[in-house]
């Protein structure tokens, strides 16, 4: 607050008590233009164009008979693997992340330890997507890591290079899920330890006081307290790998999942038989990070509750 | 309970202090932990497996860059050969595509910064001080690109960039544009924060009330009081644009990201290479970040 002393003196003989104050609103006003401007350009029509050329035949005749790409067995298929991944990695995200966030309660918040994790966790979480899909290769691709130590120990068709009787696991659906729970648990961690941390000292200490046992006050108090937060959080998990798409794109050439799904249409439009059916598919993916992330923000209201 | 429980109440900082050795023993016998706090034992445990765990991949990746030449009789060949390889001007041709990507991404990088500098934050600003009821309506859009996925987007992206090929042409810098959308919600939070940790208001109406214009406000005030929310929202970017592979590859541009994917076909050992390196370059921007967040709080408790 040093800079207000400083600037003060020798500012002090420009004052502008001039101009009207309604015209200085409509100056300030125009200074929103430009933000607006560009978010009209880059986000709203990009996001309406996704979303609405769904509804557009080839001529840009407006139909509905697009969204029969929605009832295809294929589509389908795509939509059900991606839900059954995101699914499978959102519960087994957020119970580990949930695991590791007990863990760190009671280090110091500003610590080595919490800026390591935080920042790794942050890297991982974020902004992996191709770099995981490398890493994974290194590790239970063909040529990875562990893969090859087992052929070494003697297991020469192991789960990592012969999965399913398909050959390697990492290109196939299935073998999303070691990439994936690595970039969703560091999610967990960042999103429910500001509620881990929440918990009030005072709470564990009436408990005692009253009698309660360690376990009671886990089952009585710490977990139903913990719950919108922690199913908020499984949300956000299941939503962040619905809506993931590079480290995907790395590993698997064709289809399997929407994002993917969306790729081959965008590319190549195949198999569906109608038009622009990559904007049917955004619509869809719309649809459900819409209902997924509502009820996100309704949990959070509920965790927020106990924070004062 | 006993009354121990009471006189030794078990908040962060005691437990944090107890790590000394036969005082928090006799403690530990003495009274239960009633907390949520896990025993220091389980900590470790947890943390251990969870780090071992979370190293293996960046071990592999590692062991992989230094593979030299195919197993003999199952004993694998290591070396920093791929490392020197890349420095190598014999190779120039098969890394130009890779330095071109990188030199891509610094530019786009800037540019992102400077939409993040010159549209976001004056609008921040202009927010805060002028139109406050706004505020919630600018937080809703810097949120939308979490709800709205990269890959949706790109779909009208694609039809967009037609338009801005044509009036801005197809160079790769023109990808600063889409990225900055994807950017906005973790360049708007950084800033938020710091701006609802200070109230501005009082702040600017102080200083204008002192004779200081507009001008000197903002060089003097807000940029001052705003630099670690402003600090960590572009380093925030510069990892974010890194990291950014989706739009590039959809519109075709040749970014670091792309390039990688590309290298991994014909050199996989330095595509592994620069992978970790890009890692190791995040999480050390994403420490700073860390250290200049909780350097704040701990000048705002001193005070």
């Amino acid at each position: 607050m040093t800079t207000v002393a400083a600037s003060s003196a020798p500012a002090a003989t420009k004052s502008d008590a001039g101009p009207t104050s309604s015209r200085r609103r409509t100056v300030a006003w125009l200074g929103l233009l430009p933000f607006a401007a560009y978010v009209i350009l880059f986000l709203a029509i990009p996001a309406v164009l996704a979303v609405g050329s769904g509804f557009f035949t080839k001529e840009g005749v407006f139909t509905l008979a697009n969204l029969a790409a929605l009832a295809n067995p294929e589509i389908q298929a795509q939509f059900f693997a991606s839900f059954w991944v995101s699914a499978l990695t959102a519960v087994i995200g957020a119970v580990l992340g949930a695991v590791i966030c007990f863990a760190l309660l009671g280090t110091k918040p500003d610590g080595a330890l919490r800026s390591v994790v935080d920042s790794a966790s942050s890297v991982l979480a974020q902004f992996g997507g191709v770099m995981l899909a490398f890493a994974f290769i290194a590790t239970i691709g063909t040529q990875g890591l562990i893969t090859k130590s087992l052929v070494q120990a003697g297991f020469t068709e192991n789960i990592f290079n012969s999965f399913g009787g398909n050959g390697t696991l990492l290109y196939q659906i299935p073998g999303l899920v070691p990439p994936y729970l690595y970039f969703q648990v560091p999610l967990m961690v960042l999103t429910f330890m500001p509620a881990m941390e929440g918990l009030k000292t005072t709470w564990g200490e009436a408990n005692a006081m009253l009698g309660g046992t360690r376990f009671t006050y886990w089952t009585r108090i710490a977990m139903p307290i913990l719950a919108p937060a922690f199913f908020g959080s499984l949300i956000l998990l299941f939503a962040n790998a619905f809506s993931s798409y590079a480290t995907a794109a790395a590993l698997i050439s064709q289809g399997g999942i929407i994002p993917l799904a969306i790729k081959q249409q965008l590319t190549s439009e195949t198999v569906v038989g109608v038009a622009n059916v990559a904007g049917v598919l955004a619509l869809g993916m719309v649809i459900v990070m819409v209902i997924l992330m509502t009820a996100y923000a309704m949990l959070q209201g509920r965790a927020s509750r106990w924070r004062q | 309970m006993s009354g121990r429980a009471s006189v030794a109440p078990m908040s962060p900082q005691l437990s944090a202090v107890s790590a000394q050795p036969s005082a928090a023993r006799a403690r530990r016998q003495q009274s239960p932990r009633f907390g949520a706090e896990p025993s220091p034992a389980a900590r470790r445990i947890i943390l251990t497996v969870a780090a071992v765990i979370f190293l293996i991949p960046i071990v592999a990746m590692v062991e992989f860059s230094l593979r030299v030449g195919q197993p003999v009789n199952g004993v694998q060949g290591y070396g920093v050969a791929h490392y020197f390889a890349v420095f190598d001007p014999a190779n120039g041709s098969m890394y130009r595509t890779l330095f071109q990507g990188i030199g891509n991404s610094l530019t786009i990088c800037a540019i992102t910064v400077l939409i993040v500098l010159v549209l976001l934050l004056p609008t921040m600003l202009l927010v805060e001080l002028k139109f406050p009821r706004l505020r919630r309506v600018l937080e809703f859009i810097c949120i939308i690109p979490i709800t709205i996925p990269s890959i949706v987007l790109v779909v009208g992206f694609v039809p967009v960039y037609h338009t801005v090929v044509r009036v801005f042409g197809s160079a790769p810098w023109t990808l600063a544009f889409a990225v900055g959308i994807i950017v906005l919600p973790y360049a708007y939070r950084p800033i938020a924060a710091n701006m609802a940790a200070l109230d501005l208001v009082v702040l600017s109406e102080a200083s204008r009330s002192l004779g200081a214009g507009w001008a000197d406000v903002f060089r003097l005030i807000l940029l001052p009081n705003l630099r670690r929310g402003i600090f960590s929202a572009c380093f925030i970017t510069i990892a974010v644009v890194l990291g950014e592979y989706t739009i590039a590859s959809f519109l075709s541009r040749n970014v670091f990201q792309t390039s990688l994917v590309l290298l991994k076909s014909t050199d996989p050992y330095v595509a592994v290479i620069f992978a970790v390196l890009a890692l190791i370059f995040g999480f050390v921007l994403l420490l700073i970040i860390g250290r200049l967040g909780s350097a704040g709080r701990n000048r705002k408790a001193s005070l």
